[in-house]
């Protein structure tokens, strides 16, 4: 890739007058050696599972693989449809999308990665939602993942994507920063726009810790998602309004990768701490496992 | 080089949930080991350190590596069931927990054996589905997966390397990385070549029909 960090993609961009999308497109065929077509259809092929993965949470019935979640991806959006919501019925969605997409994947069902399991609801929650919103057709929708692409690019090549390594703040954080840059771009910002939105939304979740429930992705992961698209939109919406990070984007990354370094091993996804650690999150933990997994 | 190379390192994996890192990344791993190894094992011991070992069983890491090991990609959908699958065709599977702070959180060690023949492989999953092993049988290496990558047990004798390599260059095939390792002059050694193109299979018979090559596996980027 000829960028390395969100500036010299940003400055990229603006010398060639192509959005963040395209340059991502370029490079990657570049990069592997991939025709522009196999790429588009290997990235339709993700989308479409995407899709289907939101559509599965809100028409069936999911229940996880402990019996502990599943069901409010429906309620938020039987909620959303009855009109009267406090976040407008757009926003609303998107947590309902975002949802249904975590709780098919606590299921074992089959979801896309964005940029990793724990965290594969907040791209789909924010696309279906600019779907509706924006009046945006598929093919649309597949470009602003390039976006998002561009974006998780340089946060896992420069911090992290893994709970393990970084804590919530690196899958969580980063899917929210993707998602609020592939937004803008699609809502038609400039890339600069992009990556502030990015930055913005980062900023919000730094710090956030890795803390599941017996280890599970759901409790409290299913609903971070949830929470995290909102934060992409507004994040978006910021950045189209033209608000920048004071703290340029590529150093509220390295932020995020500083505190996920100094984060203590319990509240990196090892099920030792935070929630994971509550008398109730104690307790679950037992009626699940019982005591074999303590070895 | 980035450890995350392009769109589907962070698009994707298409995957059986929960965990990138320890449900598809694991599957991964598996797979590689099964791949190395050429064979579906008789015995697989697994170790699992760091976060890996608090949270395998949560996190369908147990059922994903087994999944692995039994050829499966990340999205098929008999992951869930790997457990009674492997049962069902005979592998043996056992897992135990480890301790090494010096490791990635998410560590596995793969020992899988048949008979006589016995492998290892030492990896971790670095998140989003992306995988990184790092030691080969004794040998420390860094193989990522990402590139269609060949790891050639061979010889430690003057010129193999150099023949390897003219396989390659008669295919067209441009070399992305390379490591070479041995235990001691004139003793085992092992090749780790990535190369930007898939290797063709009559490249691959050359290569293998070369005397000082014990055999060529094959990892393909997933």
């Amino acid at each position: 890739m000829r960028f390395q960090n969100l500036a010299e993609l940003v400055a990229l961009a603006d010398k060639e007058s192509k959005p963040i999308y395209e340059i991502m497109i370029e490079e990657h065929v570049r990069e592997t050696g991939e025709t522009r077509e196999v790429v588009m259809q290997k990235m339709t092929e993700s989308f479409h599972v995407m899709m289907e993965s939101v559509k599965r949470g809100l028409t069936e019935d999911i229940k996880s693989f402990s019996g502990l979640t599943g069901g409010d991806a429906k309620r938020v959006y039987e909620y959303a449809q009855k009109g009267k919501t406090l976040l407008g019925k757009q926003a609303t969605e998107a947590v309902a999308m975002a949802l249904s997409t975590s709780e098919v994947n606590a299921a074992m069902g089959l979801v896309v990665a964005t940029p990793t399991a724990g965290s594969c609801g907040i791209l789909p929650g924010v696309l279906s939602s600019l779907k509706g919103s924006l009046g945006l057709t598929d093919d649309q929708l597949v470009l602003g993942m390039f976006t998002a692409a561009a974006v998780g690019y340089v946060v896992a090549n420069n911090a992290s994507i893994s709970g393990a390594g970084g804590g919530c703040q690196a899958e969580v954080g980063s899917a929210t920063a993707m998602a609020a840059a592939a937004a803008v771009e699609l809502a038609g910002g400039s890339p600069e726009q992009a990556i502030q939105a990015a930055g913005l939304a980062l900023k919000n979740v730094l710090g956030l810790v890795c803390d599941p429930v017996a280890g599970l992705v759901e409790i409290p992961c299913i609903i971070r998602n949830g929470f995290g698209s909102v934060l992409a939109l507004a994040g978006a919406d910021m950045a189209l309004a033209k608000v920048r990070s004071v703290i340029p984007p590529d150093e509220v990354i390295l932020a995020m990768y500083n505190i996920g370094k100094s984060m203590p091993v319990e509240l990196r996804e090892t099920a030792l701490g935070g929630l994971a650690a509550t008398p109730t999150g104690q307790k679950l933990e037992k009626q699940i496992f019982g005591d074999v997994n303590e070895a | 080089m980035s450890s995350f190379r392009h769109s589907f390192d962070i698009i994707g994996p298409i995957m059986i949930g929960p965990s990138s890192s320890h449900t598809a990344g694991a599957a991964r791993l598996g797979r590689v080991a099964r791949h190395l190894f050429g064979q579906q094992p008789e015995r697989v011991e697994i170790t699992l350190y760091g976060s890996f070992a608090k949270t395998y069983r949560g996190h369908g890491t147990d059922v994903a590596l087994v999944a692995g090991l039994l050829d499966f990609d990340t999205r098929d959908s008999r992951i869930p069931k790997s457990l009674q699958i492997a049962q069902q065709v005979g592998m043996h599977v056992t897992f135990k927990p480890g301790k090494n702070s010096d490791y990635h959180p998410n560590t596995v060690r793969l020992q899988l054996t048949s008979g006589e023949q016995s492998y290892y492989i030492l990896g971790c999953s670095i998140g989003g589905g992306a995988i990184e092993i790092q030691e080969i049988n004794g040998f420390k290496v860094k193989v990522t997966g990402s590139y269609p990558t060949l790891v050639i047990p061979h010889s430690d004798r003057s010129g193999v390397v150099a023949a390897v390599t003219t396989i390659l260059s008669k295919h067209q095939l441009n070399i992305s990385t390379m490591e070479v390792a041995r235990q001691g002059r004139g003793a085992n050694a092992l090749m780790v070549i990535g190369t930007d193109e898939v290797p063709p299979m009559e490249a691959i018979t050359e290569i293998e029909s070369l005397e000082a090559v014990q055999k060529v596996a094959r990892i393909s980027p997933s």
